[in-house]
């Protein structure tokens, strides 16, 4: 059942559940964080509108610096700043920033570990009709492996803002990834949010499905259908790929013995790569890692796209299927 | 204008020198290491850390009113832990520990391990734009600190230069110096041969900078250019410093085979003893 302590939308499986691009939360948080500290700025390669840092524009002009079409540049600045001690938020799309700085975002931010904050907007295929070159479903393979560097996918547009907030606060490096489409709003002001804490929002004993990111929607509603058949899935959200919370994942995995992850990215080196790295050196289960199976994206309507690459809940359900028949068959 | 005495100047001579030799005697330690850029930037680097051009402080290297000094090309930086144990940032002795397991004197700095860098560098390209960044932020809060950013000519390839420079011209950062390294030279060749950088100072100049053109070698020069460069109001300064690769030892000068070898020990004690004795014009020995 889900979880009554996290205090999630009451309308959660409503036809009518407010549905928000987790963008905007990126916009609002900015804002706060700009109130919070006086010292944070923001920058942007000429996405200021589509990115929403055109609200933290909007209401302190002097602090929002427009960088033009030159990511690489940004991602310096940014560090240079945080050396005099600004706190910078980047942003553009995920495709650009950190794709095509991340050898800047490596250097120059998370080798001189300087307080950058990394905001990546359009990840995933749900960007839609732009097509592959700028549906970014690389971008959390590429900055986990970077040291310093915390790695958020928020679940929808509060979550977001949470994140955003938090990102402010924490000294250091961090990346969150942010979608443009419209997704529904799970969470409420009151859900709990802390960077490196995954949330059990669906307790469950027979498998584990561990989402990040919008997709957490699709898990959740795959775990309800399970429900209709007798299976109790466990759904968590795993909002922070980095570092993750090895102890949530664990203790779930060893009571359900079984687990699928779920996520807009590349099946190879995101969310799903990472938890497989702590099951497979602390407590191996039979696992599906569901994510783009190394192909590119391209154009077409979010749901569509989201169907043709078998990252919703009826691909979900039938990965969990498979991994309880190999938990049955190990067992027997 | 601050200015230098002749015997300052000496003084300064003797120093340039002295850094040079301590070059030469830490790349042969090391046995890796780049020889012409370091030995061709001794000059600049002494006026850096060695006269009052720039504001610093060896005993406090996080002095808030300390001017900031980005090595941008950090490959040679041999020449910057040199001025910069010269100046007492850490003892002389530990120049010898040049990319050794454990040291301090990465073979390409690292800001987090040795007090008194501005940042870590290596990868080509970067360091104008974090050097623009603190000058925005230090100019944002109407702090003085000057910003002197230390570029290599060969770097000028990389496309984010241009970005930075761009944006830094927008921006009016006239609390921005950079110093390019012009030596001609690159790993490949030479540098109008891999690619063209002429008209040089057309291009800052055209990217709203103001561009002044010294003996980069010349210690008065240099020190009046940082001067010089100060007094500019509403734009960045960009000091093209025509140096002279592996200045000092005559067989390795303007010889881009130079530019990422250090000196073999015959060579390494034929190099030290040229500079001993000012290439055979003095007596050292």
């Amino acid at each position: 059942m889900i979880n009554p302590n996290l205090k999630l939308n009451p309308k959660l499986f409503k036809e009518d559940i407010e549905q928000v691009p987790t963008r905007f939360g990126y916009g609002e948080g900015l804002v706060i964080a700009g109130k919070e500290n006086p010292n944070v700025v923001a920058l942007c390669a000429d996405l200021t509108d589509s990115t929403r840092t055109s609200v933290f524009k909007k209401e302190f002009p002097d602090r929002f610096v427009e960088v033009g079409i030159g990511e690489q540049n940004m991602a310096s600045l940014a560090s240079g700043m945080a050396a005099v001690g600004k706190v910078p938020f980047i942003s553009s799309y995920a495709m650009f920033s950190p794709g095509r700085n991340w050898e800047q975002i490596r250097t120059t931010i998370c080798y001189n570990n300087q307080n950058v904050k990394i905001a990546g907007a359009h990840s995933g295929v749900s960007v839609g009709p732009d097509g592959a070159t700028h549906q970014a479903i690389e971008d959390m393979a590429i900055t986990r492996v970077v040291p310093n560097m915390i790695v958020i996918a928020p679940c929808d547009a509060i979550e977001a803002k949470k994140a955003t907030i938090a990102a402010a606060r924490h000294k250091g490096p961090v990346y969150i990834r942010f979608t443009r489409e419209k997704t529904p709003v799970m969470t409420t002001e009151e859900t709990p949010f802390e960077i490196g804490k995954a949330e059990i929002y669906r307790e469950g004993k027979d498998v584990s499905i561990i989402a990040c990111g919008p997709l957490l929607y699709e898990a959740l509603k795959a775990a309800e259908e399970l429900a209709k058949e007798g299976i109790e899935a466990e759904v968590i959200n795993n909002h922070t790929v980095k570092p993750m919370d090895k102890e949530t994942i664990l203790q779930s995995v060893k009571k359900t013995g079984c687990v699928v992850t779920i996520e807009e990215h590349q099946a190879a080196g995101g969310m799903g790569s990472a938890v497989s790295e702590i099951l497979s050196q602390n407590h191996p289960a039979p696992m599906e890692i569901i994510g783009v199976k190394d192909r590119f994206g391209e154009s077409g309507e979010p749901h569509q796209l989201l169907e043709k690459f078998g990252l919703t809940a009826p691909f979900i359900k039938e990965a969990v299927l498979k991994v309880i028949k190999r938990k049955i068959k190990l067992k027997g | 204008m601050a200015h230098l005495s002749d015997e300052q100047i000496k003084k300064l001579e003797a120093t340039a020198n002295t850094i040079r030799q301590d070059i030469i005697a830490m790349l042969l330690e090391a046995k890796t290491g780049h020889s012409a850029g370091p030995l061709g930037m001794a000059d600049v680097f002494t006026v850096l850390y060695h006269t009052d051009a720039i504001k610093h402080d060896p005993k406090n290297p996080d002095w808030e009113e300390r001017d900031r000094i980005v090595l941008s090309n950090g490959h040679i930086c041999p020449v910057l832990y040199v001025a910069m144990a010269r100046a007492g940032y850490f003892s002389v002795e530990e120049l010898k520990t040049l990319r050794k397991f454990g040291t301090k004197l990465q073979g390409h700095p690292h800001r987090l391990v040795l007090p008194g860098l501005e940042t870590s560098s290596g990868p080509l390209g970067s360091g104008l734009s974090q050097a623009a960044g603190m000058a925005y932020a230090l100019k944002a809060d109407k702090k003085k600190n000057q910003v002197v950013c230390l570029m290599g000519d060969g770097e000028l390839d990389c496309g984010q230069i241009w970005e930075a420079a761009m944006w830094a011209g927008k921006n009016k950062l006239d609390n921005l110096t950079a110093i390019i390294d012009r030596n001609n030279i690159q790993i490949d060749g030479f540098t109008e041969e891999i690619m063209p950088l002429e008209p040089l100072d057309e291009k800052f100049h055209a990217f709203g900078w103001h561009v002044l053109e010294i003996n980069g070698n010349d210690i008065r020069a240099v020190y009046d250019a940082v001067f010089q460069a100060r007094a500019i109001f509403e734009k960045p300064v960009c000091i093209i410093a025509y140096t002279i690769p592996g200045k000092g030892v005559d067989f390795m000068e303007q010889d881009f085979n130079w530019h990422g070898k250090p000196p073999n020990k015959e060579e390494g004690e034929k190099a030290l003893q040229e500079l001993r004795t000012l290439g055979g014009k003095i007596s050292g020995e």
